[in-house]
């Protein structure tokens, strides 16, 4: 069963478009990431989603019932803010219960809930104490607390990690995501942070200026990004993209990076036929830094496709070595082995893994294969 | 001191000291005339309230004679029982007028601007006006009472001004007009402080407006409350001006405020004793205010600095 669906959605405010014709279907127990940069209106749809704001047209569906005009508190939902949105002069264990007094649930009721709650959260020790007196990790936990207890049909996440320092956000965003896996909720979140885009999400739905801009599963998301935008964003470093001219030769097509020049670059493909059509015209050739290595790598059994490249830049961060190389006068980024330090100025020989490179036409930046 | 040598080279660095003399005689020279002026007067006032001054301050030591002589006056008694009511009266008045006012003006209503400096601007006017002004509308034979006559309905009646159990409320009235705009302004700041992601949770919680506000967002606003509570309190405390305007102590002493009592003492009768112990009295009540208020910032600060 589809637990949300966004039908042709769209928002404007004056001569502002900021969602533009947005279609989405999340199944039930999905967790679902909305990724983008700011102002890509990733939280506008989250709080139109949530009744908090109004679409200018097009459908939402709840768990099979469209919702337009139906008032957040009885959306069947539970969201969890940015900023926690704790009632500041509240306990926690009255932050948690506040909605069952709005609904009128029975006291006894509300107790059993606060208690399941707390230990599945491992909050039961900070129940008597104001949000003031907690840390922001325990803020955290009890806005999430709050949220489960509700039982919704859908929780909505408006980017809940962010306030947090980097080692809490990463042992939160395990706990978020064990949280789903255990309680098999469905889930719509949203960040800025790529990373935890690929870590937690089932399904990713990049967006930018308004519009969704892939929505797929994070392997995919990773390996055929849709567009150039999408190549870009998903990713750190992201995939190198670089102009190039697509041959064809012998039967089999060729990449040239930096044709005519002395240190071009020629990079046979195989099984990319989607691409014959762009034959003798210009293409981005995207290839990820993780697809170029020392040279003694072998990414397959098949013979190695090696490159002499000079050296821009050398980046050690320890569990790997970042290198600025320049391909065909193209800059690209490498990730090779962390012991191996090629001198900045010289030539050094780089591994490429053909086999998961992209190409986009540079018309509409879309993927070609 | 190597920063000025380095930007305007060849010239000898001046000494610390006399590079900062304008700082230390703008800051020091006004504060201390200040400071010395309040508390030499306030000292001044108490001793001349233990001496037998009258038209003229002479030496001599009277003990508490002027305090029990103020005291046992029917003047300052009933200055004393209009102080507390009309103190806490206005105090409360005002206060909720300017909530409700913050509260309306916080519904995103159009025209917020221009309301919100209507209902600023009596602040702008000083008391001898608002007092004068009010007179008029009070007064039975010009002002609201008279308009209403004029319409055709001539049995109203509206004359507190000259009612001897009601002229206070006059007072209490003004001084609403005068300084609600004041209590809305910060209560309106509080009110725009809560984050709107509590009020959207609340929302989604499925709590309706008036639940948002008893619950989230008043709870919020009680150190405000505290603020404008003292503040419009040692405004009653020391009124003078308005009442004198708008009914001068009248009708007879009915509306007779300490402030009053000391002016009355001091410069219409020539006790300069008595009015000075009727000042220092009210200096204690102030303090009576004042002291615990600052106790509280003291501890709210405290609090604030070890969460």
């Amino acid at each position: 069963m589809a637990a949300l669906s966004i039908r042709a959605l769209s928002k404007r405010y004056a001569n502002l478009e900021v969602l533009k014709d947005i279609a989405l279907d999340i199944e039930s127990g999905e967790f679902t990431v909305l990724v983008g940069p700011s102002g890509c209106g990733k939280s506008t749809l989250l709080n139109i989603v949530a009744g908090l704001d109004y679409p200018s047209a097009g459908t939402i569906e709840i768990g099979g019932r469209v919702v337009n005009d139906v008032p957040p508190k009885d959306r069947d939902i539970a969201m969890v803010f940015q900023s926690y949105a704790l009632y500041p002069s509240m306990t926690v264990r009255q932050n948690i219960t506040f909605g069952m007094e709005c609904r009128h649930v029975p006291k006894a009721e509300q107790e059993k809930a606060v208690a399941n709650v707390a230990k599945l959260l491992q909050i039961e020790t900070l129940l008597g104490r104001k949000p003031s007196q907690l840390s922001g990790g325990q803020r955290q936990r009890v806005a999430m607390g709050r949220a489960l207890v509700r039982d919704p049909l859908l929780f909505l996440f408006d980017e809940p990690l962010s306030n947090l320092d980097a080692k809490l956000r990463v042992e939160m965003r395990m706990e978020i995501k064990r949280l789903h896996q255990r309680i098999g909720a469905t889930i719509v979140y949203v960040t800025h942070d790529q990373i935890e885009a690929m870590t937690m999400a089932t399904r990713i739905a990049v967006m930018h200026q308004g519009r969704v801009q892939q929505f797929a599963e994070p392997d995919t998301v990773y390996r055929y990004p849709a567009n150039l935008f999408v190549a870009r964003f998903m990713g750190s470093p992201p995939m190198n993209t670089i102009p190039a001219r697509l041959e064809a030769e012998n039967d089999g097509l060729v990449v040239v990076i930096g044709a005519g020049r002395p240190d071009e670059i020629r990079l046979r493909l195989r099984d990319y036929d989607g691409a014959a059509p762009f034959v003798g015209r210009d293409v981005v050739f995207g290839i990820r830094p993780e697809c170029i290595a020392e040279g003694s790598r072998a990414f397959s059994n098949d013979a190695p496709v090696l490159v002499d490249a000079p050296v821009d830049m050398v980046e050690p961060t320890g569990a790997e070595t970042m290198v600025s190389l320049r391909l065909g006068g193209e800059t690209a980024m490498a990730r090779i082995s962390p012991d191996i330090r090629p001198v900045p100025g010289a030539s050094a020989s780089f591994a490429l893994d053909t086999r998961r490179v992209c190409l986009f036409d540079p018309e509409t930046e879309r993927l070609i294969a | 001191m190597s920063n000025a040598a380095a930007i305007r080279p060849g010239r000898p660095a001046l000494p610390e000291w006399v590079r900062r003399l304008p700082e230390y005689l703008m800051i020091w020279v006004p504060l201390l005339l200040s400071a010395a002026h309040l508390i030499s007067f306030s000292l001044w006032t108490i001793w001349i309230s233990f001496t037998p001054s009258t038209l003229v301050p002479v030496s001599g030591w009277v003990g508490l004679r002027n305090y029990t002589a103020v005291a046992a006056s029917r003047n300052w008694q009933i200055a004393f029982d209009n102080l507390l009511l009309f103190g806490s009266a206005f105090v409360v008045l005002s206060a909720a007028t300017g909530l409700i006012l913050a509260i309306l003006l916080d519904q995103r209503i159009r025209g917020e601007n221009a309301l919100r400096s209507i209902f600023l601007y009596p602040l702008a006017v000083s008391f001898v006006v608002t007092g004068t002004v009010w007179s008029w509308l009070l007064n039975p034979g010009l002002g609201i009472q008279k308009l209403v006559h004029d319409l055709g309905w001539t049995s109203f009646k509206f004359d507190w001004l000259i009612d001897r159990d009601m002229a206070i409320w006059t007072i209490v009235i003004a001084a609403i007009w005068q300084s609600s705009g004041f209590a809305m302004a910060l209560f309106l700041a509080g009110l725009r402080s809560v984050d709107a992601d509590i009020v959207k949770a609340a929302q989604i919680d499925g709590a309706g407006p008036v639940r948002i506000y008893r619950r989230i967002v008043l709870p919020s606003l009680w150190p405000i409350t505290v603020t404008v509570v003292v503040i419009q309190l040692q405004f009653a405390i020391s009124t003078f001006d308005l009442v004198r305007a708008l009914t001068n102590g009248g009708p007879g002493i009915a509306t007779q405020l300490p402030a009053l009592v000391v002016y009355d003492l001091m410069f219409q009768r020539s006790l300069l004793g008595r009015g000075a112990a009727a000042a220092v009295l009210m200096l204690l009540i102030l303090l009576a205010v004042l002291l615990p208020y600052a106790a509280w910032r003291y501890v709210q600060r405290r609090r604030a600095l070890h969460a």
